[in-house]
C-alpha cells in the first residue's frame, strides 16, 4: 500500500424511513380526538381522512403522533369523534 | 368495485412526519402510496415535500426517494426511468418500479413546465403528480401560475389579478394517454386514478388540488371540507382524458348531468381568509363574477358547452 492511500469506508447521505421523523408529534396537539366506540360504525372515513397516518384500520387513535389537526373530528358521519382540549402539565 | 375496506392497511408514509397539521400533501401522498405499492421509487423536487419527507437522517417515506433540484421534474424522471430500463435490459432488475414524479404548483406551471414537457413528448414512461396548493407553500407563499383571481399571497398582496393557467390542458395537448384531476374529499376516486395510471405506458399526469390551511387561511380541521366544496362549486373538476376523450367523474359528473346543483363559488371562497380582503373591497363582486366564469370557460373548455342548469 502506498504511504499516501488510506483505507477509506464510505459515506452515505441516505435517510433512513421510521415513523417520529419530528419527533413525538402529539406534543403539538391542542385538541385530542377522542373516540366513543357506542357512536362507531367503523365506516373508515377518519381512517381513510387522517393525514398523517395515525388511525388504524381498527379505529385506533396513535397518540404518539396524532397532531390534532381535527380532521377526523369534522369527518366522522356520526359525531363519534370530539375534540378535547389537552390537559397539559 | 373499491371501497374503503378493500384498501391496503400498510402505510408508506410514515406517522410523526415535519408535516403541519392537517396537511394536504401529507393526505395525498399517503394514499397515492396505497395505489402503487411499495415497488415505488419516488422522486420530489422543491417544495412542502422535500421538507415534510423529514430531514437526514430520518425519512417520514418508507420508499426509495430521490430529491432533485426545483425545475428538473420531468429530466429527473427521464434519468430514472432510463436507468431502470438499462437495468432490465442487463438482466439487473426483473420487475420494474413505477417511476413518480411528485411536485407542487409551482414546480411544474412555473419553473418545471419544460422539463415535463419534454417528458411527455419523449414518452417517458413516469407518472407525474402534481399536488397544487395554488401557491408556493414552502417559501412561505408566493403567487405561482396557478394562484386563481382574487387570492391573497405575500406577492399578490392585494388579490391576485391574471387567471390561473390551465395546465391539464397544457398536458392534454402534448396527446399524453392519460391526463387526470383529483380531490382529497373524494379518495377512492383519486385511488382509482392512481391505479388506472399504473397501468399505463407512457406519460400520465395527475392533478390534485391541494387546500393548505396556513396558506389559505382555514383552520386544519377543514381540509376535506374545503376540498369538497371546491368540487361542489366548480373550481375544481374532477375529469379524466383519455383517448382523446373528456370524462368527468365523481361528484363533477354528477353535476354536470345534473343530479345535484352546483354551488355558488361564493361559498367556497368564504371559508378561506386568502379571499377576505377581496370580498371585502369594492371589487368584491367583480372578482366573485370572473370566477364563476372561470369555473363556466373551464367546463365550456372540456364539455363543448355549459348545460343551462349550471
Ligand atoms: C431554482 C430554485 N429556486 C427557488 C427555490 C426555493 N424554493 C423551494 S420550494 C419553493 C416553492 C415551491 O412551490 P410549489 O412547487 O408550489 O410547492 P409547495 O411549496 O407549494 O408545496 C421555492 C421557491 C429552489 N429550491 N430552487
Ligand atoms: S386529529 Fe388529525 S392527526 Fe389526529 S387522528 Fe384525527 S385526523 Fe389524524
Ligand atoms: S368516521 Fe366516525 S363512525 Fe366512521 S370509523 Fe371513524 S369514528 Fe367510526
Ligand atoms: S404549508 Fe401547507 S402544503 Fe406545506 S406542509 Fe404545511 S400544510 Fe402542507
Ligand atoms: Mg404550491
Amino acid at each position: 500500500m502506498d504511504k499516501n492511500e488510506k483505507k477509506v469506508g464510505y459515506m452515505t447521505s441516505m435517510s433512513k424511513p421510521g415513523k417520529g421523523c419530528a419527533g413525538d408529534t402529539g406534543e403539538w396537539r391542542v385538541f385530542k380526538p377522542v373516540k366513543d366506540e357506542e357512536k362507531c360504525n367503523h365506516c373508515l372515513l377518519c381512517w381513510i381522512f387522517c393525514p398523517e397516518a395515525t388511525i388504524t384500520k381498527d379505529i385506533e387513535i396513535d397518540y404518539q403522533y396524532c397532531k390534532g389537526c381535527g380532521i377526523c373530528a369534522v369527518e366522522c358521519p356520526t359525531g363519534a369523534i370530539t375534540m378535547v382540549k389537552e390537559e397539559k402539565q | 368495485m373499491v371501497s374503503f375496506k378493500s384498501l391496503p392497511e400498510e402505510e408508506l408514509f410514515l406517522a410523526g412526519s415535519t408535516a403541519c397539521q392537517g396537511c394536504p400533501a401529507s393526505l395525498a401522498l399517503r394514499i397515492a402510496f396505497k395505489a402503487l405499492g411499495s415497488n415505488t421509487i419516488l422522486l420530489v423536487v422543491a417544495s412542502c415535500t422535500s421538507v415534510l419527507q423529514g430531514s437526514y437522517p430520518h425519512s417520514a417515506i418508507n420508499l426509495p426517494l430521490m430529491n432533485a433540484a426545483f425545475a428538473t421534474g420531468g429530466a429527473t424522471a427521464s434519468g430514472v426511468v432510463a436507468g431502470i430500463k438499462a437495468l432490465v435490459k442487463r438482466g439487473e432488475l426483473e420487475e420494474e418500479p413505477t417511476v413518480l414524479m411528485w411536485a407542487g404548483d409551482g414546480g411544474t406551471y412555473d419553473i418545471g413546465i419544460q422539463a415535463l414537457s419534454g417528458a411527455a413528448e419523449r414518452e417517458t414512461d413516469f407518472i407525474y403528480v402534481c399536488y397544487n396548493n395554488e401557491m408556493y407553500s414552502n417559501t412561505g407563499t408566493q403567487r405561482s401560475g396557478a394562484t386563481p383571481i382574487g387570492a391573497w399571497t405575500t406577492t399578490t398582496p392585494g388579490g391576485k389579478v391574471q387567471h390561473r393557467k390551465d395546465i391539464a390542458q397544457i398536458m392534454i395537448a402534448h396527446r399524453i394517454p392519460y391526463v387526470a384531476t383529483a380531490s382529497l374529499a373524494y379518495p377512492l376516486d383519486f385511488y382509482q386514478k392512481m391505479l388506472k395510471a399504473r397501468e399505463i405506458r407512457g406519460t400520465k399526469y395527475i392533478e390534485l388540488l391541494a387546500p393548505c390551511p396556513p396558506g389559505w387561511k382555514f383552520p386544519s380541521s377543514k381540509m376535506i371540507e374545503v376540498s369538497r366544496m371546491a368540487v361542489q362549486c366548480g373550481m375544481w373538476l374532477l375529469y379524466e382524458h383519455e383517448d382523446g376523450e373528456n370524462r368527468f367523474t365523481g361528484a363533477t359528473k354528477r353535476m354536470i348531468e345534473g343530479k345535484v346543483k352546483k354551488k355558488p363559488v361564493v361559498d367556497y371562497l368564504e371559508v378561506q381568509g386568502r379571499f377576505k380582503q377581496v370580498l371585502a373591497s369594492p371589487e368584491g363582486k367583480e372578482a366573485e363574477r370572473m370566477l364563476e366564469e372561470d369555473v363556466s370557460e373551464s367546463i365550456r373548455r372540456l364539455h363543448g358547452w355549459v348545460p343551462e342548469y349550471i
